[in-house]
């Protein structure tokens, strides 16, 4: 039997407020082979801490309870606390009397008894706890980036800048994501293309770095320090290192009728096509989709008029294999469709678009040239309108029940462009709240209504209809409480912005945990924002959230921050808390194995002392502790009971039961 | 292809026909439509209120009736398919209508949601085919340019009517093109016409039919067509200048040459 | 009204008609797309905030419970699934099962009638003017 100390915390009144701590301690101090048993305001607090360690030298304590916040708080707190006192760290047990019972009971003596439940729980289970040692896996000292947007190239540049390799797989022909479309960035209203480009050439031009454009990354094994990807690179049909960009082919290839995606549809492209000027690579790529030699085999006039050969119409896709130590996902995000919205009339009118498409409309290298025109006609138009929380804040199922968090920023920057560059016009923006909590962000909403006229109003539209040359708006004023219509010649709609359709596929392949919205989760919501739960899986950009590009910049560098710390290991510390197959009493059937979502557990054939001074070969299954996550699902698949989990044995599980059943 | 089939009131006087050439068209495409022996008047709005129980129990006999006989039931007007369908809704999944129903109605076999309600539209969408519609057409209406009037019943609420997108519809274009003519999007024809209105409120309903009208006519329609025996009397009685509305069955029939 | 008449009223008001108005955001959309909101003098929006405040009384008189033209578009559209239509439903059938508050009467019908008027429009307006 363990000489056990019990600590219960007050954790201030979190818990001291609901459970009665001294009745806790008291309690617990009879229970059989509890030798010391205290309470004390802040158990985390330094003079806490000293308690234990001291507690633990002069009671000479083999294990120790603490009664506390959740074992996700502080758990690793107190085990380097027992540690320093000479105890191994996990002779150290945590029972959640703040989560699991302050903070959800009102009744004192009802929380009281059952924080002495909880605590007896755990008072069983270290009586079986063993101590354990953590092993050392090594650490591949590069990283790999899934995707080439801002959040992509910042992290990558600042991975790089310390020193380690990095790769960057975009799925894209070019690096650069949402923000090669956009015109201008709010609130300085500098031009995105001058800031992001030279960030896409340095990101090409420096040497740690090596872009896989047009590439997909197809699985991922391993675990944090030790990933195995298998990187797919897709067939261009146009030889990376051998085409010059000089842009002929694009201008010679007879398929013309390709609608343009860097302009979102708004003009055409040809089947072979480099998507912007300052794309990077900048090489041409064939859609396999529209050439009519890849689909008939007959034309060939790109591969005429390349001087340079680089065309190839052979090409196959080509697959990469690389070992990294860390991933970041950077998988960014792209506006909802908009079918269920048809209220507002975009598939009826091309005059009526989405916010990016405007930027398109408003942007030098956009299908207009800068100059805004009216999609339908090409005229110049005089009234705007624009639509906020278009699918934000929805309940319903084909909208977002979460704010996009940029739609009032770039609307702002938008109606204020609009009335700056064409004074004539008139500018309407329905909102249901402006939201700007950002530096110098409030000051640009108002800076639209004081100095150049927009007209805010507070209200929704419900419907547009294209009639005679015109969109009728119909809105309502909720401010002077009346329905109003406006005869508008463009209407722009603020459509929610959701996680890119791979998200899901990735985190999957990579085991990283989603929301119901599928955005990235992060390891804690407060204190750990850019780490996966998954180890060695870090989030960079709108894959965890909506932000803008300040935020999304600053996500990145702090994605970087936390790879370049553990790249800069030469190892690590494993989880001793890992399964081990129990080999005389594993029957070979497999189930482990099959259940395994880390692919931590083999088969091999061992010889084991048989009848009559024999020895037979039986194949049992071994669990590799460095791959080993320590989720338990094999424990429960084995039909034997061969597989038990280190720390969290079947047995100690029971003794918990049972303390809680007693 | 047999179905049980709710004609409704209006379609045995104002709306003959409605019903005259749903027949024809059904038994030219082969569709059997049994008129269900002992129907009654739907109550021509749905009732919302959750104790409204009694203005219900029609469309239940109905449904327990087409049940009982073992086929989906057809119906062909919109205010009929509004109301038998959300009723049918209710009666899968509101324990306490689903009750008090039952325990007032003493059928044989409780009723609880288990026909299928199909509109005739839906027929020929989901079981004959509109590819297969388009086949058996032998005047195609070439070059006739037809707006489809939805309305509000057969599209809202559209989690419970399932009928189509309810913002970007598309089955009487479709409907349309199978029967040779060409469609007519315009913004309103899943705006409300003000036909509930007529008695009440008169200018309104001129209001709202006039908006229809027009924006059909701004996108280039000649004419018309609807499910609607109280949209097709709004449409043309109400609305300002005269746009020809039909019902769509009068097209389809014209279109199979059965009129 | 008596304070917990009316509280009672707003009570019944939320369960007949199966309405949380709190789920409101007050966007406005409601009343955005309601084709009778010129003949209301308190518009979808207003339902939903009233009916949230207990204001009940101020809506069994309005002349909107007449007017809504059953359309369901502020319904199809709210993006928050409120149904502003089926409050204002609930409303109008709290003053017509008022005794003798029908708003509309048998002896009234012949003179609306015309030639073409299908019946659907006279069952309709009964059902939801008169008990």
């Amino acid at each position: 039997m363990q000489r056990i100390g019990v600590f219960v915390c007050w954790c201030g009144t979190n818990i001291a407020a609901t459970v009665d701590v001294k009745a806790v301690a008291e309690a617990l101090g009879k229970e059989p082979g509890v030798v010391f048993a205290t309470d004390y305001q802040y158990m985390c607090s330094q003079a806490g801490q000293d308690m234990i360690r001291d507690a633990i030298k002069e009671h000479n304590l083999g294990g120790v309870v603490i009664c506390s916040c959740s074992p996700r708080m502080h758990e690793t707190t107190f085990r380097k606390t027992a540690e320093k006192a000479g105890l191994n760290p996990y002779m150290v047990e945590i029972a959640n009397i703040r989560e699991q019972c302050s903070w959800i009971h009102k009744d004192m003596p009802t929380a009281t008894e059952k924080a002495v439940i909880l605590g007896r729980a755990a008072i069983a289970k270290v009586h079986l706890n063993a101590p354990l040692t953590a092993g050392e896996s090594p650490v591949t000292k590069r990283a790999l980036v899934i995707g080439g947007g801002i959040a992509g190239i910042q992290t990558a540049l600042d991975i790089a800048d310390a020193g380690f390799p990095v790769d960057i797989v975009e799925k894209k022909p070019t690096i650069g994501g949402k923000m090669t479309q956009i015109d201008k960035t709010f609130p300085t209203l500098d031009c995105a293309a001058c800031i992001l480009t030279p960030k896409m050439v340095e990101a090409a031009q420096n040497e740690n770095i090596r872009i896989f454009s047009y590439s997909e990354v197809d699985s991922v094994k391993g675990f944090v320090g030790n990933f195995h990807a298998t990187i797919r690179r897709k067939a261009r049909y146009v030889k990376e290192d051998v085409c010059t960009g000089c842009g002929l082919c694009t201008e010679k290839c007879p398929q013309k009728k390709v609608p343009n995606e860097f302009n979102l549809g708004l003009d055409n492209r040809r089947a072979i096509y480099i998507p912007f000027a300052q794309a990077v690579p900048k090489v041409a790529t064939i859609d396999p989709n529209y050439c009519t030699m890849l689909k008939s085999g007959k034309c060939g006039v790109c591969a005429k008029v390349c001087t340079a050969g680089a065309i190839d119409y052979k090409q196959k896709d080509e697959f990469i294999e690389e070992d990294y130590g860390a991933i970041v996902v950077a998988t960014g995000f792209n506006p909802i469709k908009l079918d269920r919205y048809d209220e507002y009339a975009y598939s009826q009118s091309p005059d009526v678009v989405t916010s990016l498409e405007f930027e398109r409309l408003m942007n030098a290298a956009g299908p207009t040239a800068g100059t805004l025109l009216r999609p339908s006609d090409g005229e110049h138009p005089h009234t705007l309108v624009f639509v906020q929380c278009v699918g934000s804040r929805e309940t319903r199922d084909c909208g977002k029940p979460y704010c996009s968090k940029i739609c009032c920023m770039y609307t702002a920057k938008h109606a204020m462009l609009c009335r700056e560059k064409y004074p004539d016009t008139e500018v309407y923006v329905f909102y249901i709240d402006v939201r700007t909590p950002g530096k110098n962000f409030d000051e640009f909403y108002r800076r639209a209504v004081e100095e150049y006229g927009v007209h805010y109003i507070k209200g929704m539209v419900g419907k547009v209809v294209p009639e005679n040359g015109k969109l009728k708006v119909q809105a309502s004023d909720l401010l002077s409480n009346e329905q109003i219509h406006i005869d508008a010649d463009m209407v722009i709609l603020a459509a929610a912005i959701e996680p890119d359709e791979s998200a899901r596929s990735i985190a999957t392949m990579l085991t990283a945990s989603m929301d119901t919205n599928d955005f990235f989760t992060e390891a804690h919501p407060k204190l750990r924002p850019v780490e996966s739960p998954t180890a060695g899986i870090f989030l960079s950009g709108v894959c965890q959230g909506p932000k803008d590009i300040p935020e999304t910049v600053a996500q990145a560098g702090a994605a970087a921050s936390k790879v370049i710390g553990l790249l800069a290991k030469d190892h690590l510390m494993c989880n001793p808390c890992v399964a081990e197959a129990n080999e005389l009493m594993c029957n070979g059937c497999s189930s482990c194995e099959k259940v395994c979502p880390y692919g931590a557990i083999t088969y091999s054939d061992k010889e084991f002392p048989g009848p009559n001074r024999t020895r037979v070969l039986r194949r049992v299954a071994s669990v590799n502790p460095a791959v080993c996550q320590g989720c338990g699902a094999c424990t429960v698949a084995c039909p034997s009971g061969a597989m038990d989990l280190k720390g969290f044995s079947t047995s100690q599980i029971m003794a918990e039961v049972d303390a809680i059943c007693k | 292809m047999v179905f049980s089939y709710f004609p409704g009131c209006t379609l045995k006087t104002k709306a003959k026909d409605l019903d005259l050439y749903t027949r024809k068209s059904a038994e030219a495409l082969g569709i059997t439509l049994e008129e269900l022996p002992d129907w009654q008047c739907c109550g021509a709005v749905y009732p919302q209120a959750k104790d409204e129980i009694a203005t219900k129990l029609s469309s239940i006999r109905s449904l327990a009736s087409a049940r009982d006989l073992g086929y989906s039931l057809v119906t062909v007007c919109s205010a009929c398919h509004h109301v038998i369908k959300r009723v049918n809704h209710d009666m899968q999944t509101d324990e306490d209508i689903v009750l008090r129903a039952n325990n007032y109605l003493q059928l044989d076999t409780p009723y609880h949601g288990e026909t299928k309600v199909l509109h005739y539209l839906e027929v020929l969408r989901d079981e004959l085919g509109f590819d297969e519609l388009a086949k058996r057409v032998k005047n195609p209406l070439t070059g006739r340019k037809i707006g489809a009037y939805y309305g509000c019943l057969l599209l809202r609420p559209s989690g419970e009517m399932q009928f189509d997108n309810p913002e970007k519809p598309t089955i009487l274009e479709d409907f349309i093109r199978a029967i040779g003519a060409e469609p007519v999007i315009y913004a309103n024809r899943n705006e409300c016409c003000g036909g509930y209105i007529t008695l009440e409120n008169k200018p309104l309903a001129v209001k709202k039919a006039s908006a229809v009208t027009a924006s059909a006519r701004a996108n280039g329609a000649d004419c018309l067509i609807t499910a609607c025996p109280l949209c097709l009397y709004n449409l043309k009685e109400n609305a300002e200048g005269d746009m020809p509305v039909y019902y769509f069955t009068e097209l389809l029939a014209e279109a199979l040459g059965v009129k | 009204m008596q304070k917990n008449q009316e509280l009672e009223l707003t009570a019944t008001i939320k369960r007949i008609s199966g309405v949380n108005p709190r789920l409101c955001m007050k966007c406005g959309k409601c009343s955005a797309t309601c084709p009778a909101f010129d003949e209301m003098d308190y518009h979808p929006h207003q339902f939903v905030d009233l009916v949230d405040k207990g204001q009940i009384e101020k809506l069994m008189n309005s002349k909107g419970i007449w007017n809504c033209l059953s359309c369901f578009a502020c319904l199809e559209r709210c993006p928050r699934m409120v149904e502003p239509a089926k409050l204002i439903e609930a409303v109008r059938l709290a003053v017509i099962r008022q005794q003798g508050q029908n708003h509309l009467k048998p002896e009234q019908i012949p003179d609306l009638l015309d030639e073409n008027l299908p019946q659907q429009a006279i069952t309709s307006a009964f059902r939801k003017y008169a008990k």
